[in-house]
């Protein structure tokens, strides 16, 4: 046992052994995806940047019924409204902190009409913080920029629910 | 009589600027294969993006270091300080000069000079020791501490490697040790002595497995933590310096220099200094694979190897291959 060890230990036997793997393993297949060129896949139900809805005809999804303010766990969203001119409840502020907020995914669970959900995007970093307090234009114009990947993606995910 | 002197002196810094500066660039490529082919072995790509393949990854790593902030400790030694760096980067490059990149290719041909190219990698210690006290903070301390002790034993063993190296040649000229390789190189009949000079080189240069100077884990840098910016830059460019002259130590002493492995004819035409870029090539993928598949050695096993094992060895070896040439006759002088 002991002079086993002894002439492995002067061959560098598991040194050996060792680098004939390192050898190996450089000609394996890589597991890099090259990230800015090229991306990962995700999942339908990722929880990515925010996005208000609207109807085909263009009209706001949001009712302005206040459940994702009341959802959100840290109190990231800032919900103003007023009745409109045809009657309807329709907000005049929807203010998300995306400082604050934790990507839970709880408004969008909330939300009875699909308006708010978070979609696919992560890529929306910022030089300032001031560019992170999404107004509620800025979420419209992303709703209309995801609008066709959004609506796949609640499609893909109806069956789970 | 003064035009003899500035012929000379144009002559002379010609000749070494077209030494140093391809040495320069290939640190800078070095640097590269050893990120890339670490990251091949963790089955990543390695850096890829900055120029083709990622080739000029160094050069944007270096504008990166210039344009950063120096910062010097209040309580640090500030001469010693910034010598420190300068001293490890010009040491690295001064030993240079007298490899032989074929027979009349060299910059300066000294009879002693494997004793030189010896003297000048073990003072490469006195910038790390500079570095670590001058810092005059405790990781640092540690992390010089630990190097000084570290490659002064582990000289005392590359110094009888080149000892039978020497026994077999009978000169110290890096020129005659490399012709004397023509028939065979030493790597074949020295074998043992080849591993125990390449297992010392990656403590001399202070590569993984024996990279406890720096020894990122506990030490958070060693001797490294309190540089900044190009300072920075200088000890780490100066220690790959250092690793790619001791690839090249190992190619001349071993490896048969310049000259190509049979003597026959597509091998033989192919220009001599291309021989020993390649060797050092080769030398220096192992040395990166080594980083790749061993942990760091823990302080009293990197001395026990040391002292207890490479020093009897290479103590035997020495003995040995004495009495073989005596015995045999074979000794290139009398």
């Amino acid at each position: 046992m002991k002079f086993n060890r002894l002439i492995k230990t002067i061959f560098l036997s598991e040194f050996v052994k060792g680098l004939y793997l390192a050898i190996k393993f450089i000609f394996k297949p890589k597991a890099t995806i090259n990230y800015p060129f090229e991306k990962g896949p995700i999942s339908p139900r990722f929880r990515g940047e925010h996005a208000l809805r609207r109807y085909p005809n263009g009209e706001e999804r949001c009712i302005a019924c206040k459940l994702c303010e009341a959802a959100c766990p840290a109190q990231a969203i800032t919900i103003e409204s007023e009745p409109n001119n045809d009657g309807s409840r329709k907000t005049t502020r929807y203010d998300i902190d995306m400082v604050k907020c934790i990507y839970c995914g709880l408004c969008q669970e909330a939300c009875p009409v699909d308006a708010i959900v978070q979609g696919p995007n992560f890529e929306f970093t910022t030089e300032t913080r001031e560019e992170l307090y999404f107004t509620k234009d800025k979420l419209l114009e992303n709703g209309d920029r995801w609008e066709t990947e959004i609506a796949n993606n609640i499609k893909l995910d109806k069956q789970y629910r | 009589m003064l035009s003899e002197y500035l012929n000379i002196i144009f002559l002379d810094s010609l000749k070494i600027l077209s030494l140093v500066i391809p040495v320069l660039i290939a640190v800078a490529m070095i640097v590269w294969v050893d990120r890339r082919v670490w990251g091949l072995v963790q089955l990543r790509k390695g850096p890829n993006v900055v120029g083709p393949f990622g080739l000029l990854q160094t050069v944007a790593d270096a504008l990166k270091y210039i344009f950063k902030e120096i910062i010097i400790p209040a309580g640090a030694n500030k001469i010693i300080f910034i010598l420190a760096p300068v001293v490890t980067m010009s040491l690295a490059l001064l030993a240079w000069a007298v490899i032989p990149f074929g027979e009349n290719i060299y910059v300066t041909n000294i009879n002693v000079g494997i004793l030189y190219l010896f003297a000048v990698s073990s003072l490469g210690v006195y910038g790390i020791i500079m570095a670590g006290w001058a810092s005059n903070s405790k990781y640092p301390f540690l992390g010089a501490l630990r190097s000084a002790a570290q490659m002064v034993s582990y000289e005392v063993s590359i110094g009888f490697v080149i000892v039978t190296v020497l026994l077999c040649v009978g000169s110290l000229n890096l020129v005659d040790i490399v012709i004397a390789q023509k028939k065979i190189w030493f790597a074949i009949p020295l074998f043992p002595m080849f591993v125990i000079f390449f297992i010392s080189a990656l403590a001399e240069t202070n590569r993984p497995p024996f990279d406890l100077p720096e020894a990122e884990a506990e030490l958070v840098a060693g001797y490294q933590t309190e540089y900044s910016g190009m300072m920075y830059a200088l000890f780490w460019l100066g220690e790959y310096a250092n690793i790619l002259l001791m690839c090249a130590m190992g190619s001349v002493l071993f490896l048969g220099g310049w000259l190509p492995p049979i003597d026959v004819y597509p091998l033989n035409i192919v220009p001599a200094p291309i021989w020993l870029v390649v060797k050092i090539l080769l030398l220096f993928i192992v040395f990166a694979l080594i980083k790749a598949i061993v942990p760091r050695y823990r302080y009293d096993q990197l001395m026990r190897l040391g002292w207890k094992v490479f020093l009897p060895i290479s103590l035997v070896w020495v003995i040995i291959v004495s009495g073989f040439l005596v015995y045999f006759k074979m000794l290139p002088v009398n």
